[in-house]
């Protein structure tokens, strides 16, 4: 499965750019999560794309390119689950 | 038009139906609760056609109301004393929503010691929950502010939802002669709700989304903004109703006696009454006394506070409420705009009727007496022994 397609959005500039109360339209993600990181996880070329990582993120934010795999850096919190559960140590955590 | 001889909860009833809200959501509370029989036999005699739902809480009396209003429904919903304070985190819901949801609330005393005679420490222990809040003196000004609150609420200015407060039993119990508006007028009055803050399947919405440090304090900011916007609301909405129905309110406040008085009694709710007669009495005796009956307290009448109160020498506030260990809320509200303005003035509060105590003519007369003398800041009025020293 590939990464889900999130709209671009646009950080209200005026208060008349908010909407009435908390109604809407959905498919906007606006918060960011980068930010509860310490340490960010790198796949490096000792991957042999079995995904067990793709499978064990509680976050989901390990996806599939036509290389191999790749990580949403503005979702990852660094918790290292992904580092630990890699049978070939070929994820390493570097300090932010 | 018809006359009829109403309690004050009867006369709400016959405002709510005149605004036919489409979805009702109730629960019965002392001293609420006639109010909710009335409105379920108007629609059981098909009367008032609207949905009326029997909930099993008043958490779920509003959150069913909160519910019906994200449809883009008129609701309506009533409570009293420990029944507010259930509702309490629904409260917020509904008005961060900006639902323009109505809610009459029978003030009543609040546990412990148990009591279901009314004060006001009900409804002012919630003035920061987002909710404009109207007190209301009479039969008729509770049936005319039942019309009215759906007016000012569903303002797309405002879109904030309204309490009616009616004084417990004193109030809401209390029979007097009532003018029930017609039909036609009544529609001709307040125009069918329309909102984009609703559930639709042609244009589909999240509702009650959350919203993170990033935005929040935008959001809190507007809902800020519609309350105090809703101030200009208040005042055409009531120049439409007298337009209308012939009968005025006067805005967020009404003044009687004031324009000369160098004393000044601040109330809010029923005993407004009889205090407007200890006023004609004292004024007889050639004393320049005067009344401001605050009529709505959030939003704060501020700019009118100022306009009534700057030429005063003392004023006082008499409120049915206690903020435990300072003084009782409407004073610090009162105070508040008053050093903001720079008035020069003695300012007194009367702490009364805590928990259905009776609020005498003689009491009264005792707090004009006071104001023009002077004394201690803080007094509570009526109580039945001496204080401990």
């Amino acid at each position: 499965m590939s990464k889900p397609y999130l709209r671009p959005y646009q950080k209200p500039q005026k208060l008349s750019d908010y909407p009435l109360g908390t109604a809407s339209e959905a498919g906007y993600l606006v918060t960011k999560n980068s930010g509860w990181r310490n340490e960010r996880p790198i796949i490096t070329d000792a991957c042999i794309n079995c995904l067990q990582c793709y499978l064990y993120c509680p976050d989901g934010v390990i996806f599939k390119t036509e290389h191999g795999l790749d990580i949403d850096y503005d979702f990852c919190k660094g918790c290292g689950i992904c580092e630990k559960i890699c049978p070939k140590q070929a994820i390493k955590m570097e300090v932010e | 038009m018809t006359k009829a001889f109403l309690s004050g909860n009867d006369a709400f009833a016959e405002g709510v139906r005149l605004a036919c809200p489409q979805v009702i959501s109730i629960y019965p509370i002392t001293p609420q609760t006639t109010v909710v029989e009335r409105i379920s036999e108007m629609v059981e005699d098909s009367s008032l056609k609207s949905e009326l739902i029997h909930v099993e809480s008043e958490h779920s009396a509003l959150s069913c109301a909160i519910g019906a209003s994200a449809m883009g429904a008129r609701t309506f919903t009533a409570t009293s004393s420990q029944g507010l304070l259930y509702m309490a985190e629904c409260l917020q819901y509904a008005s961060g929503g900006r639902f323009p949801i109505v809610m009459m609330n029978a003030n009543r005393s609040t546990a412990l010691p148990w009591n279901i005679y009314g004060d006001q420490r009900d409804s002012l222990s919630q003035l920061d929950c987002g909710w404009i809040q109207v007190y209301v003196e009479d039969a008729q000004e509770s049936l005319d502010m039942a019309l009215q609150s759906y007016h000012i609420a569903e303002n797309p200015l405002v879109s904030t939802p309204v309490m009616v407060n009616l004084d417990g039993f004193v109030l809401t119990h209390t029979y007097e002669t009532v003018e029930i508006p017609s039909q036609t007028d009544a529609d001709r009055f307040l125009p069918p709700f329309q909102t984009e803050n609703k559930m639709s399947l042609d244009n589909p919405k999240n509702l009650a989304f959350s919203v993170g440090p990033d935005n929040n304090m935008e959001f809190k900011y507007i809902q800020h903004k519609a309350m105090l916007d809703s101030r200009r609301v208040i005042e055409e909405t009531d120049a439409k109703f007298a337009e209308i129905f012939g009968r005025s309110y006067g805005g967020l406040t009404q003044g009687y006696r004031i324009d000369d008085a160098d004393y000044i009694l601040i109330t809010l709710g029923s005993i407004t009454g009889l205090c407007r007669e200890v006023v004609d009495e004292l004024r007889e005796r050639g004393e320049k006394v005067g009344l401001l009956k605050l009529r709505f307290i959030r939003p704060f009448p501020s700019d009118d506070l100022v306009a009534a109160l700057e030429s005063a020498k003392a004023i006082g506030v008499l409120e049915k409420d206690i903020s435990f260990g300072y003084e009782g809320t409407v004073y610090t509200n009162v105070n508040s705009v008053i050093a903001k303005n720079g008035l020069r003035l003695e300012t007194y509060n009367f702490i009364a009727g805590l928990g259905g105590r009776d609020i005498s003519r003689e009491n009264i007369t005792t707090i004009f007496r006071h104001l023009q003398t002077g004394g201690q800041h803080v007094n509570f009025i009526g109580l039945g022994v001496t204080i401990d020293e």
